[in-house]
């Protein structure tokens, strides 16, 4: 059997490559899915935990994450077509119109 | 059904009806609004003749109806009135319809949001009389904030916008205190209802200096006190007349009351502690409203900064801490809502007429205008205070109170506020000679028309009570007398009265 | 309770309110259906509820003779708050009375006088509808001034003696729009009421420290405590009274509001500003003699201050060319006599002088305004009907200034007679009523101050002097214009109340003539028992011989003045320059009070509203909104709107608050 540990050090590096990906890409559709990335790495620990600990509420957690994450995406793909369609881009620097 | 709730939420059916009517229909929109105000009137006369005289403490007493619980402490929704309350809902219940019919030619734009608005506005202004739990009080007055903030700001004149910010964050800022102190005490006693804070108030007695202050400041803002009183002159200038009736006729006596309500009877040692340094305020602003309205050129700003004038005296009767004082400035407070109200309207018709409020743009109109300048002259006269009219009655049992109260302590000082009848009477009879007396100085005046009935209708019932109270204040003095005992008690009981033998 | 005491002294006590109720209806009634009556009926209304507040005195003043005790007839309250209580409650005693029968009595006949006259002034000044208004604003004063002197506590009266310091800023700003640069008149208006009202501030003072000494306002009740009270508390409230006193009866250092007050119309003038509310102060000295019994200091400051007013006025009348400025100058000397015989304690001297000074310069003033009738027809007689005011001519002309008069005795010869014993008893020569009034306060001056009765004496001397220039400048000589070479007579309704003021006049000496002492005997039930101002014929004798003197001056000086150009024909002015131009000017007082007092006030105001108000105050409100907002703009830029910098901020956040959690929270 697989020890807890190797599962969250692949959480771990998942969550790593997700922050890289939303700091680094300027492209709004992979810095959605380098989002992605951090929510399933989240999951991940959840479900480890939960089965390590041989409780259920990880697990059902897990299901809220992934019912906000699909709400999440939903919206925000509407919002990026909206973008896409006013500026012609969806890269995210020249989006800098909230400017204070 | 409690005639208490009823006036206090009856313009809101006015409310709801115009909410429903389209935009274009003005004149049926100002005839409910005018209707729901003046049913509302009504209904606050019924609430006078269900009134007691006599008896102290609060009637029509809705009980602690608790509708929230913060931490430990309950909110109630508990709402009451005593003869202050009752004196200060009636003034308000009357300049409300007379400040809506005011706009009738004179607000032509947007009339179902003005009237929305005034209407929200008054709810919010008999609100803050009738609540006795602090929370309620404070959501009350931060309420009428709101629709005075577009009332000055949209119907306004050249820079409303500026105005009505200044109107808005000033008196937010002041109420902040306000709150901290509110705050602290329903968490240290568990409730915010008023009568049961007074009854245990000896536990804030440490503290008492402290939360003094929170409430004073806030009041202090909306009095105005000097030196917090630069808002007002821009208000009034900015706001339609109607906004500004309302804001000289009810607005500043919300400070006032808070004073009456909530600092006398709560810390009554800070109160007679402080009471020398707040009539030393209160005697600067009396003199310096005076002098300073006596340097305008605008009728509004004159009219404004005698506010201050008056409003000083109002506060130099407060803390006289007797019950000359007391009553003296409760009366006052109506008086001032009356005289000041009518000025405003006048004030209004001229602008109405000319488009201008520069006194130098008048002079010698009241060749043309009779019957308007005889009924300015009146309300100037019992605004300086002639014996006969209501301005004397007030300011005179208020100087008197004053000159022989323990808690102020200084005849000199009230000496040198009994001046300010003499500023009054240069500033007033300067606006007068300027406005209406002398040769005409432009032959356009020439055409200005006298008062129609209309604004005979809204002069009119000011005038009567501005005699009525001149000539037989007893009725008022009635219903004043058991709260201004009240108070007194409450400020010179048992172990404060020490204080008072210095 | 109401009515206690009334019943056993009779019904017609109780019909004292109807002194003011009569006026105050009169005045409604006209106010009401005063267009539709036209100038007859509104004068008529008018000068009848005079009358009949003069009837209702006259009754009361017939009642007391059986009950001469003082009567409270209490109407109902009004300020009552704790211990505190005044009601508006009337007094009918010897003192009150007295001075009713002199207002309406005097009142009514310059109300029919008036009805005449402003006839007249209505149509000269261009504006005949409001005639009306006139009349109202006489019943106005009538009432307010009943309110005075009926009043039985503080309180009450001093509702009538702010109201009838309205009454005459509303007379005298009457022709609110004329006067030098259409504004004079206004002025003067208002410097009559804040003048009053620097008064009136002086005995609110006092009314405070009555009250909160003897606990009352109610006269008895003060005067029944006054012994017991401590010596400063009695002498300070005399000496804020006394500032009251020097601005409603034109005393230095606040008298300087009566001479413009002539702005007014004549009637005005004759009632107001001669005969009754300028005296007003007169009689709240007497109704207070009690307290100023107490204190010596006082007294004595109250006599200088007369006397000092008598004499100081009385050089000014001497330079002057108004006709009715002369008069002023002269009613504020006169009353200086009253305020020092009050002083001295010789209170039956001071109120017989008032009311013979309500007699004889009321009748100067109305003969004045005749003459001034006179002249305005002689005007439009001599230059054509050119209109009001249209031409030229008839701007420049003054009716009132004297130069343009001269030889009116043959024009007037009415007047002139009327004008004559006017004279002659305001200079004090007997048997007109002046001469006894005037001789019992030098009576009082010789027994009590030796000083106030040398400078009263000059004060005679030149009392008889300016009395007696004006009736040569106005009658004698030769007319020095065509206007006043074509003057004429007026109507009876102007020339009756002359004959019945100046028989009054004449006789008037007999309400208190040497040794039968009638006003002594009446007043005495009110005032108690005074020291008796015995007649003595040395100090008569002086005072009549310096009078004559100070006449005999005038006629030497103006007499036989035939001059027919009409500037500088004043023989002071014309040796004596610098002296008469002092004079002239009312020895600057007016320019000082300009300088010291108003053009500081203003400039105090200007800056309090421009640098304090709007520089410092409103700066400082302002200064806090700039100092967020500054605070803002440093605080903004870390919002640079990219998205990825946020995110970078999240995860550096993130990373705090957990390295946070790690290192010191997790034991």
């Amino acid at each position: 059997m697989v020890p807890a540990s190797y599962y969250l050090a692949l959480s771990a590096a998942l969550f790593v490559i997700g922050i890289l990906g939303v700091l680094l890409r300027r492209n709004a559709l992979v810095m959605f899915m380098s989002l992605e990335l951090m929510f399933n790495a989240g999951n991940l620990a959840f479900v480890t935990f939960a089965r390590m600990f041989g409780q259920l509420e990880g697990q059902i957690f897990v299901f809220f994450v992934m019912t906000v994450a699909a709400a999440e995406v939903a919206i925000g793909l509407a919002l990026m077509v909206e973008i896409f369609r006013s500026k012609h881009s969806i890269n995210m620097d020249e989006i800098n119109t909230l400017k204070g | 059904m409690n005639p208490l709730i009823l006036t206090t939420f009856f313009p809101l059916v006015g409310f709801v009806v115009i909410a429903f009517l389209g935009a274009q229909q003005k004149a049926l929109i100002r005839w409910v609004a005018l209707a729901t105000s003046l049913v509302t009137f009504l209904l606050s006369l019924w609430m006078l003749a269900q009134f007691q005289v006599g008896p102290a403490g609060f009637q029509m007493n809705t009980g602690k109806l608790v509708w929230a619980i913060a931490g430990n402490a309950e909110i109630s929704a508990a709402m009451g009135i005593d003869g202050l309350g009752l004196l200060m809902v009636l003034l308000t219940t009357l300049l409300t319809p007379i400040a809506i019919l005011s706009t009738w030619e004179s607000v032509r734009e947007r009339v179902k949001g003005f009237m929305l608005f005034f209407l929200l506005l008054e709810t919010g202004m008999i609100g803050v009389f009738a609540a006795l739990d602090l929370v309620l009080f404070f959501l009350f007055w931060e309420f009428t904030l709101v629709p005075m903030y577009f009332l000055i700001g949209m119907w306004g004149g050249e820079r409303r916008v500026y105005a009505a910010i200044k109107f808005f964050l000033y008196t937010m800022a002041g109420s902040v205190f306000m709150l901290l102190a509110i705050i602290y005490m329903g968490v240290q006693s568990g409730t915010f209802y008023l009568p049961d804070l007074i009854a245990n108030r000896a536990q804030f007695a440490g503290v008492q200096l402290w939360l003094f202050l929170g409430f004073a400041i806030a009041f202090a803002v909306k009095v105005p006190m000097w030196p917090l009183h630069t808002w007002l002159p821009d208000a009034h200038v900015e706001a339609p007349t109607a906004g500004s009736v309302i804001l000289a006729g009810v607005l500043l006596k919300m400070g006032t009351y808070g004073f009456l309500r909530f600092n006398l009877p709560l810390f009554p040692q800070a109160s007679v502690q402080l009471a020398p340094w707040i009539a030393g305020l209160a005697v600067i602003g009396i003199l310096y409203g005076a002098i300073v309205s006596y340097a305008q050129h605008d009728m509004k700003r004159l009219v404004a900064y005698s506010s201050v004038s008056h409003l000083g005296f109002v506060m130099l009767g407060i803390f006289a801490l007797n019950l000359q004082g007391i009553s003296g400035a409760i009366l006052q407070m109506v008086n001032h809502g009356l005289s000041t109200g009518a000025l405003f309207l006048i004030v209004g018709m001229l602008y109405e007429r000319k488009h201008t409020r520069e006194m130098e743009a008048y002079g010698g109109i009241w060749k043309v205008v009779p019957w308007m300048g005889a009924l300015m002259l009146i309300v100037t006269l019992s605004s300086l205070g002639l014996p006969g009219l209501n301005g004397f009655v007030g300011e005179f049992t208020i100087l008197l109170g004053a000159f022989g109260s323990q808690a102020i302590g200084s005849q000199v000082l009230v000496g040198v506020a009994t001046l300010g009848v003499i500023f009054a009477a240069v500033y007033l009879l300067f606006l007068f000679e300027r406005v209406f007396l002398g040769g005409m100085r432009h032959a356009e005046n020439a055409n200005l028309l006298d008062l129609n009935w209309r604004e005979v209708a809204m002069l009119l019932p000011l005038l009567i009570l501005i005699f009525w109270i001149g000539i037989y204040p007893k009725p008022f003095f009635d219903l004043i007398a058991p709260t201004a005992q009240n108070l007194v008690t409450l400020v010179q009981s048992a172990p404060y009265s020490a204080l008072l033998g210095h | 309770m109401l009515f206690q005491g009334i019943g056993a002294a009779g019904g017609s006590f109780s019909l004292v309110p109807w002194v003011v109720f009569l006026p105050v209806l009169g005045l409604l009634l006209n106010l009401l259906i005063g267009k539709r009556l036209g100038e007859r009926g509104v004068g008529w209304i008018a000068s009848l509820a005079v009358g009949a507040a003069f009837a209702v005195s006259a009754l009361l003043a017939f009642s007391l003779m059986q009950h001469p005790e003082a009567v409270r007839v209490p109407l109902f309250d009004w300020i009552t708050v704790g211990d505190f209580s005044a009601s508006w409650a009337f007094r009918v005693d010897t003192l009150s009375v007295t001075m009713m029968l002199v207002v309406s009595g005097v009142g009514t006949l310059i109300h029919i006088y008036a009805a005449g006259y402003m006839h007249h002034d209505v149509r000269h000044n261009g504006e005949p509808a409001r005639y009306t208004r006139f009349f109202v604003y006489m019943n106005l004063f009538i009432a307010a001034m009943m309110i005075l002197v009926s009043a039985d506590n503080y309180l009450m009266l001093f509702v009538g003696w702010e109201g009838v310091g309205l009454c005459s800023y509303l007379l005298i700003g009457f022709w609110f729009e004329k006067g030098a640069g259409e504004i004079a008149n206004a002025k003067a208006a208002k410097k009559a009421f804040i003048a009053n009202r620097i008064g009136d501030f002086g005995l609110l003072i006092a009314l405070f420290l009555i009250f909160w000494n003897f606990h009352s306002l109610q006269f008895d009740e003060v005067f029944r405590q006054a012994a017991g009270a401590q010596p400063w508390v009695i002498r300070a409230i005399t000496l804020f009274m006394l500032l009251g006193v020097a601005g409603k009866s034109a005393q230095i250092p606040l008298y300087v509001w009566l001479p413009d007050a002539m702005a007014g119309t004549t009637p005005v003038s004759a009632l107001i500003h001669a005969a009754t509310m300028v005296t007003a102060g007169v009689y709240l000295v007497t109704r207070t003699h009690v307290l100023y019994s107490l204190d010596a200091t006082s007294q004595s400051t109250v006599a200088w201050v007369g006397a000092a007013t008598a004499l100081f006025a009385a050089t000014i009348a001497v330079g002057q060319y108004d006709i009715k400025k002369v008069l002023a100058y002269s009613t504020i000397s006169q009353l200086g006599f009253m305020v020092a015989a009050v002083g001295m304690g010789a209170y039956v001297g001071g109120m017989f002088h008032l009311i013979t000074h309500a007699f004889f310069k009321a009748l100067l003033f109305l003969a004045a305004g005749s003459v001034i009738l006179g002249m305005e027809s002689g005007q439009e007689v001599a230059y054509g009907h050119g209109g009001h005011g249209s031409s030229a001519a008839h701007e420049e002309f003054d009716p009132q200034d004297m130069r343009n008069m001269g030889g009116l005795r043959g024009r007037m010869p009415f007047t002139f007679w009327v004008y004559t014993i006017g004279s002659l008893a305001l200079a004090g020569i007997a048997p007109l009523s002046g001469f006894f009034s005037k001789d019992e306060i030098m009576v009082a001056a010789s027994q009590m101050n030796p000083a106030i009765f040398v400078i009263l004496l000059l004060a005679v001397f030149l009392t008889a002097f300016y009395s007696w220039r004006q009736v040569s400048l106005v009658f004698f000589g030769s007319s020095r214009t065509r206007a006043a070479g074509a003057a004429s007579e007026n109507a009876p309704i102007i020339t009756v109340p002359l004959i019945i003021l100046a028989v009054l006049a004449v006789l008037g000496g007999l309400i208190n003539f040497p040794g039968v002492n009638t006003l002594s005997g009446w007043l005495e039930h009110t005032l108690g028992a005074l020291p008796e101002a015995a007649f003595n014929p040395l100090i008569a004798g002086v005072s009549l011989i310096v009078a004559l003197a100070g006449i005999a001056a005038a006629w030497l000086s103006y007499g036989r003045q035939t001059a027919t150009r009409p500037n500088r024909l004043d023989p002071i002015e014309n040796n004596a320059a610098p002296l008469f131009n002092a004079l002239a000017h009312r020895w600057w007082v007016d320019e000082m009070y300009q300088a010291v007092f108003i053009r500081p006030y203003q400039a105090i105001a200007n800056f309090l509203a421009q640098v304090v108000d709007q520089g410092l105050i409103d700066g400082i409100v302002n200064g806090a909104g700039v100092v967020s907002r500054a605070a803002a703009q440093g605080v903004r830029q870390i919002q640079t709107g990219f998205v990825r910098s946020y995110a970078l901020m999240v995860l550096l956040g993130v990373v705090a608050i957990l390295t946070y959690l790690i290192v010191w929270r997790v034991p």
